[in-house]
């Protein structure tokens, strides 16, 4: 997946030194940069309130880009609306308020499909054979399902469209251990599939076993970067950001 | 690529080194001993329970969100209620906290029935809970929404005695209790932000620190860590077993195995609604029912 020296051969999508915020005069992002090669798997950690929900939401035009640069396969997206960016195959997974609560399960998976109408039973058949109990909740408002179920409807509302670039933020918050473990290898098996994707999680050492490439971000800064793999044996990554639960 | 600021590395550092000096409690012997007891299996007594539901049912439509016949929570221990997606934890929860009412079904906190009581009169009592989905009020500050938390009881404690001198020491301490906690959550720079700006993990945070403004007896926590980041759910776990060496009975819905496995005395497994296991972490995790219908298989290291 990941080119041999770093740098990915072509790249999907990349964010450089941007800055981003929602009040006037206080910035959120302080100039991060990432950058998603064409099918890598590339992932974000961080605390609580780093800035990595801000910087995924100016890549995908939500919250205003002050300075830096955001590029889409090497054309200019910096600001760009989202519905633009949804047009041009990029798909997006938002952390919270991410159903339309009076909606029921199908017509939130069918809003999901934008232009592509024509696609409909085929990509309900992927996105139902992905979370087999929405089958059984077609009919129900988005609003009252579980915490679990409203997750898995936001993953399979951003997977209708087939896109080619997918930022989820927070993907597996809220699943059960099965679940999890399943949304986390369905996320490689799309990824096997030639979409690129930036991940937002905490669920920060199932993350750094599946991504490629990880970057640890800190108050709104880039704080580590490297290879999945290679940051969960960091003991410095470990020690702050990863905590020592699950290795006992 | 630049590293971590020192001054964040060496605060992060003496965090952790906080969090491992701390040893398990008395407290915490204590009630895994008494439990140690106690047959694993679903529905069985407890030697002192604080909680005890009987006959509990809720439907919605067709489906069968809880369906409990018996339930006890034993007093001064950390009980986890697991479960599958949809399982009926946080409808469990509902119905505990009057948030929700049971077709049918009785439960009583201390030997007190609670049928029939609203939210505000069960919390009073001392049985107070924290969203999956956080319910914060967006429109108003931090500080003013823990305020707002405190307030409740203390007008149960103290009105009948409500002198106005008294009212203000009443507000400074539940002020200085707001501030002690969101140090303790780590939202003390949020302070006087919004609710509604707040980060997905923070407002989990606020969720959980407003849960214990109120010093509660039972407090139910419906997925507390989640969304919060691994390192600072280490520290809160000590903060939820320090807790229950205080004195709080704790029940929690969690999706993490690994925090389920730290801090538990018992576990209860719920499934389609019932309760289709329960008893001590370590039972409860080999269970072949329970890795089938929630674990999953083994396949922890795996995924990739
Ligand atoms: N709408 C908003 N207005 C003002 N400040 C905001 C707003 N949304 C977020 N913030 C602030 O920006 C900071 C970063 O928030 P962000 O949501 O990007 O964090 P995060 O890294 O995604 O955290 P988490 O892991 O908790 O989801 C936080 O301190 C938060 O309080
Ligand atoms: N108002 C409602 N109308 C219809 N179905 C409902 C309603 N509320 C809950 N349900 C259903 O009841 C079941 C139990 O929901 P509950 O929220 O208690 O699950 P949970 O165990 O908390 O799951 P999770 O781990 O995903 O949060 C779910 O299948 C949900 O879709
Ligand atoms: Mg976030
Ligand atoms: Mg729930």
């Amino acid at each position: 997946m990941t080119a041999p020296d770093d740098e990915p051969a072509e790249v999907a999508l990349s964010a450089a030194d941007v800055v981003a915020g929602y009040l006037p005069g206080v910035d959120i992002v302080n100039g991060c940069s990432v950058e998603v090669g064409v099918g890598e798997l590339v992932g974000i950690i961080g605390p609580n309130g780093a800035g990595k929900s801000t910087l995924v939401k100016a890549i995908f035009g939500l919250v205003p880009v002050r300075r830096g640069r955001v590029e889409l396969r090497g054309r200019d997206i910096t600001n760009q609306a989202a519905d633009q960016l949804v047009a041009a195959g990029v798909g997006y997974v938002p952390q919270n308020n991410n159903v339309f609560p009076s909606l029921t399960v199908a017509e939130n998976l069918e809003m999901g499909l934008y232009l592509r109408t024509r696609a409909l039973a085929e990509r309900t058949a992927f996105v139902g054979e992905l979370f087999p109990v929405l089958g059984a909740r077609r009919t129900q408002r988005a609003g009252s399902l579980s915490g679990g179920e409203r997750q898995m409807v936001a993953m399979g509302r951003a997977l209708m469209m087939d896109p080619t670039v997918l930022l989820l933020d927070e993907p597996s918050a809220g699943l059960s251990p099965r679940f999890q473990s399943e949304v986390f290898s369905r996320v490689r098996s799309v990824n096997d599939a030639g979409v690129s994707i930036l991940m937002v999680e905490q669920n920060a050492r199932r993350c750094l076993q599946v991504c490629d490439r990880a970057y640890v971000l800190d108050q709104g800064r880039n704080a580590y970067t490297g290879p999945g793999r290679s940051l969960l044996d960091d003991p410095k990554v470990v020690e702050l950001y990863l905590g020592t639960l699950a290795q006992a | 690529m630049a590293d971590a600021d020192a001054d964040l590395v060496a605060e992060r550092a003496a965090l952790a080194e906080a969090e491992r000096t701390i040893a398990p409690g008395s407290a915490a012997r204590a009630a895994r001993d008494v439990l140690a007891e106690v047959e694993p299996e679903p529905g069985v007594a407890k030697p002192d329970p604080i909680l005890v539901v009987e006959g509990m049912r809720r439907s919605f439509g067709g489906l069968t969100a809880v369906d409990v016949d018996h339930l006890e929570v034993q007093r001064g221990a950390i009980t986890a209620l697991i479960g599958p997606n949809g399982a009926g934890k946080s409808t469990l929860f509902n119905l505990l906290t009057g948030f929700d009412r049971p077709d049918h079904g009785n439960w009583s906190f201390d030997g007190r029935p609670l049928v029939g009581l609203r939210t505000h009169q069960i919390a009073r009592l001392g049985l107070v809970r924290s969203f999956q989905l956080t319910k914060a009020l967006a429109r108003l500050t931090v500080l003013d929404n823990m305020k707002l938390a405190g307030q409740d009881q203390a007008g149960e404690r103290l009105l009948p005695a409500l002198a106005r001198p008294r009212w203000r020491a009443q507000e400074a301490a539940i002020e200085g209790r707001a501030d002690a906690l969101l140090e303790r959550f780590q939202l003390s720079a949020m302070r006087s932000q919004l609710a509604g700006t707040l980060s997905g993990g923070q407002r989990k945070l606020l969720d959980m620190a407003r849960a214990l403004m109120t010093e509660p007896r039972l407090v139910c926590l419906d997925e507390p860590m989640a969304g919060v980041n691994p390192a600072l759910t280490q520290s809160l776990l000590h903060h939820v077993t320090g807790l229950r060496d205080d004195g709080t009975t704790v029940l929690f819905v969690e999706h993490d195995i690994d925090v389920v496995m730290e801090i538990s005395d018992w576990v209860v497994v719920l499934g389609e609604g019932r309760v289709i296991a329960e008893g001590p972490p370590h039972t409860v995790a080999k269970d072949p029912q329970v890795i089938e219908a929630y674990l999953g298989v083994a396949d922890e290291e795996n995924v990739g």
